[in-house]
């Protein structure tokens, strides 16, 4: 059940991607490109910085909120849900782990929406294996100079400010690098699967020059807390995201099959379209429940809350990756058509399943930290004291 | 808050994730292969939730998260600017 706040906040994102987003998504995704003033237009409904304290330019909107707005942001265009999405992570690596000077400088600016921020982290070589990343940074002078190749970078075409992640020797580090930084370049990625209007680039660091403020957080604590609370930030939103892709697919894929008449009935008559249909319709409940039960374990900051969402990217990403395969199924011939906005999401969802960590990744994850409680109510049973898994 | 007790507890939280492997309150459970990065996190927000603190950036060494001891002087002196 939501609040009456969480319904408005609700309400205030369906209202703006029905209006925005809706409309022009498939040409968007035709182009190759999110019109920036689309951007301009969500940062001046307040839609960039929603869990952001309103006292320092955001709207102090609650975790499931913020949740809800990456779901209908995920069923208006997946692009546009991923620039919402290395946004997020950059802001909330500043609000969280941000010098003074650092918050000064950027934190409204970011919560605003007046600058426009991106996560680099995936390099040509280095994507699941971070911890190797080759991008480094040597110290000269008072400050530094930073050098290497980011690849896949999602709105690192237009983005104002990135959040580098790189090693000084060893050890990792994390750096806000603005995009007019001498020896900056970017290089547009195309031919894309997925998220073809996300504004993917190739960024090179040639020398460049950064002052010591570049530097979020402490050398060595780059990767371990800044990149992964990021990241876990990110599985958040594309959790949600894929939660609209399935709401969508499963929408159109009811509306279609109601219409569609073969063999001088609506194809939703025929029962093997209704097993298609009862799977998308229980993916989208269970995918709700695991959403929601991540964003109240947020909203507590609960330890917990780590492994939930990366439970619920896993399973989102997996449900909406077959679910709109389901719904290309039921529309047929016209689901491989970018008349229907199945095809697009059928091709997004795909890439869902390898962003802010791959499935295998998670999977790693879940199954190594996720066995704890189980281990734990073993010892229980052991000592006769068990009380269930999940208690 | 007794010192001793912090270390205690921590390693009462961490104990369910690394199964039987003993370790002492000097041993580097980064480097044991005891706390990857998802175990990180939790351990910053177990910290932030049972001592009603909050981590800033400058307090992101990997260094003060290295051992069950250095995880209790960090906390020690959280407290003790709190």
């Amino acid at each position: 059940m939501l609040t009456t706040e969480q319904r408005q906040n609700r309400e205030t994102a369906v209202r703006f991607m029905q209006a925005h987003a809706v409309p022009q998504a498939t040409a968007w995704d035709e182009q190759g490109e999110i019109p920036r003033a689309i951007l301009t237009r969500m940062a001046d409904q307040g839609l960039l910085g929603t869990f952001i304290g309103t006292g320092q330019g955001g709207r102090g909107w609650d975790a499931l909120s913020f949740g809800l707005l990456c779901e209908q942001t995920g069923a208006a265009s997946a692009s546009l849900l991923s620039i919402l999405t290395v946004h997020s992570m950059t802001l909330q690596a500043v609000a969280q782990w941000g010098t003074p000077e650092q918050k000064q400088r950027w934190l409204q600016s970011l919560a605003t929406g007046k600058t426009l921020a991106a996560f680099a982290l995936t390099e040509p070589d280095i994507g699941s294996d971070a911890s190797n990343i080759t991008t480094r940074i040597e110290p000269e002078g008072t400050g530094y100079r930073l050098t290497g190749r980011k690849k896949w970078i999602s709105f690192g075409r237009h983005a104002d400010v990135f959040l580098v992640m790189a090693r000084q020797d060893k050890l990792p580090v994390a750096l806000l690098v603005p995009r007019d930084t001498p020896g900056l370049t970017v290089a547009p990625m195309t031919g894309l699967l997925g998220f073809r209007s996300a504004g993917l680039a190739e960024i090179t660091f040639d020398n460049c020059p950064l002052p010591a403020a570049a530097l979020v957080g402490r050398i060595g604590g780059g990767f371990s807390h800044v990149a992964s609370a990021s990241l876990d930030l990110g599985r958040f939103c594309v959790a949600f995201g894929c939660l609209g892709i399935i709401e969508a697919c499963t929408l159109d894929a009811v509306v279609y099959a109601r219409r569609r008449r073969q063999f001088g009935v609506p194809i939703f008559q025929h029962e093997l379209i209704l097993e298609l249909i009862a799977d998308m319709i229980t993916g989208a409940k269970s995918v709700r429940q695991l959403c929601y039960h991540a964003a109240a374990l947020r909203q507590a900051a609960e330890p917990e809350s780590i492994l939930e969402t990366t439970v619920a990217k896993y399973a989102a990403s997996r449900t909406a990756a077959r679910v709109a395969g389901n719904a290309v199924q039921v529309h047929g011939a016209m689901g491989c058509s970018s008349q229907t906005r199945v095809e697009r999401m059928f091709r997004d969802a795909r890439i869902c399943e390898i962003i802010e960590g791959s499935n295998q990744m998670q999977q790693l994850m879940i199954a190594r930290n996720g066995a704890a409680e189980y281990l734990r109510e073993a010892r229980r049973l052991e000592k006769g004291t068990g009380d269930g898994v999940g208690a | 808050m007794q010192a001793e007790t912090i270390s205690h507890e921590v390693r009462g939280f961490l104990e369910p994730y690394i199964d039987d492997t003993e370790f002492s309150n000097d041993d580097d459970i980064f480097e044991m292969g005891l706390v990857n990065s998802l175990m990180a996190m939790q351990l910053v927000l177990f910290l932030e939730k049972r001592y009603a603190f909050k981590f800033e950036g400058a307090d992101l060494d990997l260094v003060n998260f290295r051992t069950l001891t250095r995880i209790q002087d960090l906390v020690t002196r959280k407290l003790g600017k709190a």
